[in-house]
């Protein structure tokens, strides 16, 4: 009797915070679904609202933009991916090591995760890309060699280096965690076996470490699907930058076409879950194991 | 062939020395076990004959062979961890053939001698398993069988039983002491049980703080324990040792009387109170209080006996098995 009661008592005072929740979700879902079946322009008194059917759809995906911005964002993603990765597990086993201000090191290694996204992206474009007083420039000139316009020859390279650079601690962090949690009599197990250093890594601390990687590119993946400030500020979609996100807002924003841009919203939230089908599936494969 | 020899070895940990130099041979064939109190080193000299651990100074041979500075890979020593350190991604059966597959072991060659392991530790159905799905004895097992395939000069354990309830630890014991007969390798056991000692050991190596306390067989450890030390250490329930005017009476600074060698008299010459009686049927463990030599004075009667709490019983030790100990703790022959 108690226990019901405690238990109706404790849903009753949930109720505020997952109606909130709920709302907080449902509404812009809703919202985002009705607009991309409308005709709505709020800042062009010329064009008439009404009903659109199908229409916003079918204009997003056939237009010429579409298919180049679903490849960048691939691009985007995977090449982040990659880098943080292989990186993150480097500087993992480097940062395992015992080293003299081992504490300092580490907090200097996670600093930039604390940095947000539109101050790191100028930072890169003013400080290190720009193609006369940037930090890059100087060091090509250097070496006798013609700085480079990084934003403008290698834009695509350009925005996957400086995410990169803001995601490699979250994945550094994670996996050194994990080379952290490796039990040491298996390493010396190994040694005794006659492992060299190579294999000990690539039969032991790889294998290892496979569940943190998984988990990394997981949530890495769900985040890196809708950057967005790293675009606007260096290139503002210009020279093939331009990622499913950036054309939704460009949609939206830029051409005051709101019921075109949320249909493209859809779009990206079918995207989002098709891969997020796709990593849940290997996640639980690894994390049954 | 699997003879060990340590001549001065020492390790120290920056300013802390953990061995001191210590000299021990470890005969071809022998079972060797290190035994000793927690923190006495005896896991660390395992770690220096392994080549896990550097020593700081001294000569490590095998088989007459300097191996002080030999990778521990190439020392040809397979060593049993405390955990078992099995790889938790592979397969049992790729577990055993780890080492031959980092020796470049041929395939078919490999598959017979996993095979044979296999057999010989009842593994045989577990071969695709993954050590998680395994018990604890199994996975010992495993741990021993890849310890086996590489046919080693010496195999290494470091307390391989302590993770395993009593029950198994009975059984594994057994088990490891039919592979040494079976196998005639030498074989270093460490342990802080000195039952596992007793049980085992062709040779007993007691610790303590680094030093060397006593070598010797289990028997002759138990007879003639060298000094205090290895007295309370070696035997179990522990030897009765007593100071005072007992001793007074034997020329001896200290004497030690094992509980097995008191008898349960009418008219002893030591006198006390029953405080617990342990009554595990073959015998019964008696707890004496107020004999005024010592607090507690242990007495091993056989067989059952109706002594109960408070009774009062009068003691005889065996005057042939009553040891003498001088001031400093050593044994007076």
């Amino acid at each position: 009797m108690a226990t019901q009661h405690s238990r109706s008592a404790a849903r009753f005072m949930m109720a505020p915070a997952v109606i909130l929740l709920l709302g907080w979700m449902l509404v812009p879902l809703t919202m985002t679904l009705w607009f991309s079946f409308r005709n709505y322009f709020p800042l062009r008194p010329d064009r008439v609202p009404g009903w659109a059917g199908f229409s916003n759809f079918e204009r997003f995906i056939s237009s010429s933009a579409f298919w180049p911005s679903v490849q960048t964002t691939l691009v985007i993603v995977g090449g982040v991916l990659v880098i943080t990765i292989v990186l993150g597990v480097a500087l993992a086993l480097l940062l395992d090591q015992p080293m003299w201000g081992q504490g300092i090191v580490r907090i200097l290694v996670i600093a930039p995760f604390f940095v947000m996204p539109t101050v790191s992206a100028l930072v890169w474009k003013n400080m290190f890309m720009d193609p006369t007083n940037g930090l890059l420039a100087h060091l090509w000139r250097f070496f006798g060699a013609e700085p480079l316009a990084w934003l403008s020859e290698a834009p695509t390279v350009s925005i996957v280096m400086i995410v990169s650079w803001q995601w490699l601690p979250f994945a550094t962090l994670i996996l050194l965690t994990a080379v952290q949690s490796l039990d040491g009599e298996q390493l010396e197990a190994s040694e005794m076996d006659g492992a060299s250093p190579l294999s000990r890594f690539y039969h032991i601390i790889l294998p290892h470490l496979s569940r943190a990687i998984t988990i990394v590119v997981l949530i890495q993946t769900i985040f890196l699907l809708s950057i967005f400030a790293e675009i606007y500020v260096t290139t503002g979609g210009a020279f093939g930058t331009r990622t499913l996100t950036y054309l939704i807002f460009q949609r939206v924003l830029e051409s005051q076409n709101v019921g075109l841009g949320s249909a493209g919203g859809v779009y990206a939230i079918i995207l989002a879950n098709i891969v997020a089908i796709f990593l849940m599936r290997i996640v639980g494969k690894n994390l049954d194991r | 062939m699997g003879q060990i020899t340590l001549e001065k070895v020492t390790k120290r940990f920056g300013d802390v020395e953990v061995i001191p130099p210590l000299d021990l041979t470890i005969e071809d064939g022998e079972f060797c076990v290190f035994v000793g109190p927690s923190g006495c080193g005896k896991s660390t000299l395992l770690r220096l004959i392994a080549g896990l651990e550097d020593i700081t100074s001294g000569v490590i041979g095998i088989d007459g062979n300097d191996a002080s500075r030999t990778p521990p890979a190439k020392r040809g020593l397979a060593m049993v961890f405390q955990s078992y350190a099995l790889y938790p991604h592979m397969s049992v059966r790729k577990n055993i053939a780890f080492p031959m597959k980092m020796a470049g072991v041929p395939q078919d060659e490999q598959a017979r001698r996993i095979d044979s392991a296999a057999k010989a530790l009842n593994l045989t159905d577990y071969l695709d398993r993954r050590p998680g799905q395994l018990s604890g004895g199994q996975r010992q097992r495993v741990a021993i069988g890849r310890a086996i395939v590489r046919e080693p000069a010496a195999f290494l354990f470091d307390e391989p039983l302590s993770n395993l309830d009593a029950a198994l630890r009975v059984g594994m014991r057994l088990e490891i002491s039919e592979l040494h007969e079976r196998l005639k390798t030498t074989m270093i056991y460490v342990t802080h049980d000195q039952v596992e000692a007793m049980t085992m050991a062709d040779k007993i190596v007691v610790l303590r703080a680094g030093h060397i306390e006593q070598v010797g067989t289990p028997l002759e450890l138990y007879r003639a324990p060298r000094n205090l030390f290895v007295a309370g250490f070696i035997g179990s329930p522990k030897m009765n040792l007593i100071e005072g005017d007992a001793a007074r009476q034997h020329d001896a600074a200290t004497i030690g009387v094992r509980p097995e060698h008191i008898d349960v008299v009418d008219d002893g010459p030591w006198q006390g109170k029953v405080g617990v009686a342990e009554h595990l049927g073959s015998d019964t463990f008696l707890h004496v209080h107020g004999t005024g030599l010592a607090d507690i004075v242990t007495v091993r009667a056989t067989g059952e006996v109706g002594l109960r709490h408070g009774d009062t019983v009068s003691l005889a030790p065996r005057a042939e098995h009553i040891h003498r100990f001088d001031a400093s703790g050593l044994r007076i022959a």
